[in-house]
């Protein structure tokens, strides 16, 4: 589904990928691990056609969209939720999931509506409350249900879980499991390792602007070297 | 000063006010979702009144409320064209550098006009220039009457149509979340270039509105722009309903300033308003931050 080769990618003249390959499959819950600006964030944005990669491929369902712009890689259904929500703060709860589906899925708005506000009951208590006034973990899922606005096919979600409460966690990661199992492939950025790796197929390690480690999620759990520098066990 | 007296001057003060918020809607709206001052709001208000006074001479003889939806689009069309190809493509995304393209655009529309329609000031004669409309002690020439209801007609429309239309709610994600609109696919440059025309649209609207009792002449916009920045300042940067009250409010400000010291001394209670709202209130009336 995405297919990423050789990516190298930064900005200006530094370069913080250098040559990244990384696949998501139809299906997939696929964790991104790395430490703190290692380039995972850097990865989504050239994916998501907010910078222009230096070199290499991203190939979504068959088509070449490195350099394409953010416009047509939502049309295609490509949808990210990025780190620090990105929610429009002046701009309502209904307003704010309206938008989500103003390039894709316009034409089922008010159903896909509905469908956001019974996965986050929630966002249609706080419909006509301006974004910026809602709690983190409000935004967190105000973000979330806009992108699921645009009906995608591929969900790249970057830091879901940065600022929530343990118990929100633990909801957070049980409905990234679900829009899976509902057949939603899923890239995940998290921080909290275990429990990314406990919902994920598969995962990729960024080290050094290239990929240190990858396989089925359970081996890398397993594995003692990442234990050691991501776990501290 | 009698009330009688008073009354008259608050009520054309506020007549005149119409134009001026319109005039500061427009620069708000730029300011809002580009960030930047618009320097040549007031050359462009200038060509617009050019061109509405063309369309009513000789060969055309369009009358200036009928030409109006034929300049604002004519505006629209113009400015977005302008931002596409020549504001957005030379900025390279940073917004000083869009200052001082409209500074340098306002300096040479100013000089063209100057050199092509010389500096003399133009007028029109239209038929209801001379009637007027009595309410209680005031005399309300019909021309500003229209301007006044007319103006904000178009800002009511065009509230409403910020507040429930798609590229509405896209224009004003786009002047707080760049970076999260072009995440849910919104064009932001095509957003900017549509902000910025629909900005110069009340222009020419405004335009329309005020050759019927104004005159046009090379410099005939700065007057405006100084009013327009003293109401955007007064009603908060970025802020629509600053613009109404603050248009409004500036309208009557002069109005009963050129009431108690003349016309022409009066003329010194606009920038001490300016002045006032610095010192008191930077923020403006309904500024935020
Ligand atoms: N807009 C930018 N301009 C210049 N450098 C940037 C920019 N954004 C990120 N960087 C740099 O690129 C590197 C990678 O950043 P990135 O945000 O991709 O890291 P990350 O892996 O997402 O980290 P974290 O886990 O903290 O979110 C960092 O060194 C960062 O300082
Ligand atoms: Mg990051």
């Amino acid at each position: 589904m995405l297919e990423i080769s050789g990516l190298r990618a930064g900005y200006g003249a530094v370069e913080i990928l250098r040559g990244v390959d990384l696949r998501v499959d139809a299906g997939e819950i696929v964790a991104l691990l790395g430490s703190n600006g290692v380039g995972k964030s850097t990865l989504n944005n050239n994916v998501s056609g907010l910078y222009v990669p230096f070199a290499g491929r991203i190939v979504f369902q068959g088509r070449d969209i490195s350099g394409a712009t953010p416009r047509s890689i939502v049309e295609s259904g490509l949808i990210q939720v990025p780190e620090g929500r990105r929610v429009f703060p002046n701009l309502s709860v209904r307003e704010n999931l309206e938008l989500g589906s103003y390039r894709r899925g316009r034409a089922r708005r008010a159903a896909n509506l509905a469908r956001v506000t019974d996965i986050f009951p929630r966002l249609k208590e706080r419909f006509t409350q301006k974004a910026g006034t809602l709690s983190g973990g409000e935004q967190q899922m105000l973000a979330i249900g806009r992108a699921m606005m645009a009906e995608p096919t591929l969900l790249i979600l970057d830091e879901p879980s940065l600022g929530l409460s343990p118990l929100l966690v633990e909801t957070m990661f049980a409905l990234i499991q679900k829009l899976n199992v509902d057949g939603l492939a899923i890239l995940l950025v998290e921080q909290n390792v275990v429990q990314s790796l406990a919902i994920a197929h598969r995962a990729y390690v960024l080290e050094n602007g290239v990929v240190a480690m990858s396989g089925p999620a359970q081996d890398l759990a397993a594995d003692p070297g990442l234990r050691r520098s991501y776990l501290g066990l | 000063m009698s009330a009688d007296i008073v009354f008259a001057g608050v009520v054309n003060g506020l007549m005149a006010g119409g134009v001026y918020v319109l005039v500061a809607v427009g620069l708000t709206l730029i300011y809002g979702v580009l960030h930047i001052i618009n320097f040549a709001h007031g050359s462009l208000l200038m060509l617009a009144m050019y061109a509405v006074y063309f369309l009513f001479r000789k060969p055309l003889g369009l009358d200036p409320y009928a030409a109006l939806p034929l300049v604002t689009a004519g505006a629209f069309a113009f400015a977005y064209l302008l931002y596409r190809g020549v504001i957005g493509r030379f900025a390279h995304g940073k917004d000083e550098n869009i200052l001082l393209i409209t500074l340098g655009l306002s300096i040479v529309a100013d000089n063209a006009a100057l050199f092509f329609f010389t500096g003399d000031t133009q007028t029109i004669d239209v038929s209801y220039a001379g009637r007027f409309l009595q309410l209680g002690p005031a005399l309300i020439p019909l021309p500003k009457l229209v301007s006044f209801l007319a103006s904000l007609l178009i800002c009511a429309l065009l509230g409403l149509w910020m507040a429930f239309t798609d590229t509405g709610k896209a224009i004003r994600a786009v002047a707080k979340e760049r970076q999260g609109a072009r995440l849910v696919g919104i064009d932001v440059e095509n957003i900017f270039a549509i902000a910025y025309g629909i900005g110069i649209a009340c222009l020419g609207a405004a335009a329309c509105l005020l050759m019927p009792f104004f005159y046009v002449s090379p410099s005939s916009g700065h007057a405006f722009v100084l009013i327009a920045f003293t109401t955007v300042v007064l009603g908060g940067m970025g802020s629509f309903a600053g613009a109404l009250i603050g248009g409004l409010l500036i309208g009557i400000v002069e109005s009963l300033g050129g009431l108690r010291f003349g016309e022409q001394l009066g003329q010194i209670a606009i920038p001490l308003v300016f002045i006032l709202v610095l010192l008191l209130r930077p923020t403006g009336l309904f500024g935020g931050r």
